[in-house]
């Protein structure tokens, strides 16, 4: 009886963290496309557009393009593989979702603690590269399917640099449990002092920098977002959608950009703790704490999307092939060399 | 075992979720959007011209890329559970994991220099 009482609260609060984070993921992509997409790169490059709709820096941009978006007729192409077409945008947008289920926000706050969380969160985020392939060959048209092309190419070249950029952080914790890793930050000194605990970007800072790197390729931004590139490709695989299919796409770009933020922050800053606050106050200041470091990270992947101008494809290829995994191969090794030498 | 069940039944649950969501946002925009069918809309899109040859081909020039990527992201499965346990491994593990990455990477510059990593 005990036991069964145990599992209806165990599939209520499931039931309710489910509900909290598919609300939240929109609500996310739509923060930082208005922060970062809206207004940092309307003052950074001077565009005007974005900043006029309702008066005060042009905060009614976003409604609007909601609106838009609500409004669009939905345009299939006769020559369209019609299902498949129709089903991409679902599997792009839900491994984004899926990425938030192991995410921690305080001690007690995270939708499953999952053993694997690390792993588990690389895993699904690149089954959206499927999604993207789907939406390409289904649109029959050629700017899609050679958008779709370049990112599945992009997509897995920069899957490994983010993996091996991830062991290191996971030979230091000894877990791949994201808890587990920001509990390791938490609990960690530097030479004895607790002042900040030990985050692991002082130590991993080539995975950090892996990381940023290779989850920018991931996000498809520029300097590598040859598979959208709209002068050359119109926008790639997405060229042929219209309306919340198109929108899908948005959520899915902007959610997964606030998904790495998330995991970095996660992984190399310490996460959702503070080192001096512990139990009901950490789990209060969990959300804020964590916000704070994401939208940090966020920064710098968007400053760096306004700035540089694009690479070609085979710069790509190479820098991934030739720098990014040598370096993070390099970087495991001499991470176990420490972890195992002390 | 329970709660390890338990965890991918979230997971699982989770997915279902999810997939109502998107099923009911779909469902949403067909309320709302309008339908005015011309068949000038469903030509497929080339920069305003007449679409040439229906469907396009391309060289798929990265399967190269698609078979290193197999072989090095096997590889991670199966650095991720050594990088877990490296404390209980000590010296013994690390040199094991050396010798492993070393051989990987005699692959990844044999492949280097046979010409593969040139977009060509």
């Amino acid at each position: 009886m005990l036991q069964l009482a145990v599992d209806i609260g165990w599939g209520w609060t499931l039931a309710f963290k489910t509900v909290l984070v598919l609300a939240v993921v929109p609500l996310a992509a739509l923060v930082l496309g208005y922060t970062f997409l809206l207004k940092m790169m309307s003052h950074m490059q001077s565009r005007l557009g974005p900043m006029d709709p309702g008066g005060f820096h042009g905060w009614f941009q976003l409604v609007g393009d909601g609106i838009k978006f609500l409004q669009k007729e939905d345009v299939m192409p006769a020559e369209a593989d019609r299902r498949v077409f129709a089903i991409a945008p679902a599997v792009v947008v839900i491994s984004t979702f899926l990425v938030f289920v192991v995410v921690p926000t305080g001690p007690k706050l995270v939708v499953e603690n999952l053993d694997v969380g690390v792993f588990y969160a690389l895993a699904v985020s690149s089954l959206s590269v499927i999604g993207v392939l789907m939406a390409g060959w289904a649109s029959a048209n050629k700017f899609a399917l050679l958008g779709a092309l370049r990112a599945a190419a992009q997509l897995i070249a920069y899957e490994l640099p983010l993996l091996l950029a991830v062991v290191g952080v996971v030979v230091q914790a000894g877990t791949m449990s994201l808890q587990g890793i920001v509990h390791a930050q938490q609990a960690g000194s530097i030479f004895g002092w607790h002042g900040i605990g030990f985050p692991f970007i002082l130590t991993q800072f080539v995975g950090f920098l892996l990381f940023l790197v290779a989850s920018q390729a991931e996000l498809t931004q520029t300097p590598f977002d040859m598979p959208v590139a709209e002068s050359e490709l119109v926008a790639g695989y997405m060229v042929e959608y219209t309306g919340f299919r198109f929108l899908f796409f948005f959520i899915g770009e902007f959610g997964t950009a606030f998904a790495f933020a998330a995991l970095a922050a996660t992984l190399f800053l310490g996460g959702w703790s503070l080192p001096w606050v512990h139990g009901a106050a950490a789990d209060l200041l969990g959300i804020p704490v964590l916000f704070a470091k994401l939208m940090l990270v966020a920064f710098l992947m968007f400053w760096v999307r306004f700035t540089y101008p694009r690479l070609r494809e085979d710069q790509l290829q190479s820098l991934a092939w030739k720098f990014l995994i040598p370096i993070g191969l390099a970087n495991i090794l001499v991470t176990g060399i420490f972890k195992v030498a002390f | 075992m329970t709660s390890y069940y338990h965890s991918y039944l979230a997971v699982a649950v989770f997915v279902g979720a999810a997939l109502l969501m998107v099923g009911a946002m779909l469902g949403v925009g067909r309320l709302v959007r309008p339908v005015r069918p011309q068949a000038e809309k469903y030509v497929t899109y080339e920069a305003g011209s007449d679409p040439v040859g229906g469907w396009g081909q391309s060289n798929v020039r990265y399967y190269v890329y698609a078979l290193l990527f197999v072989m090095f992201d096997v590889e991670a499965v199966f650095i991720f559970p050594w990088a877990v346990h490296l404390d209980v491994l000590g010296w013994y593990g690390l040199v094991e994991m050396a010798i492993f990455i070393i051989v990987l990477t005699l692959g990844l510059v044999y492949a280097w220099r046979k010409g593969v990593l040139r977009w060509a």
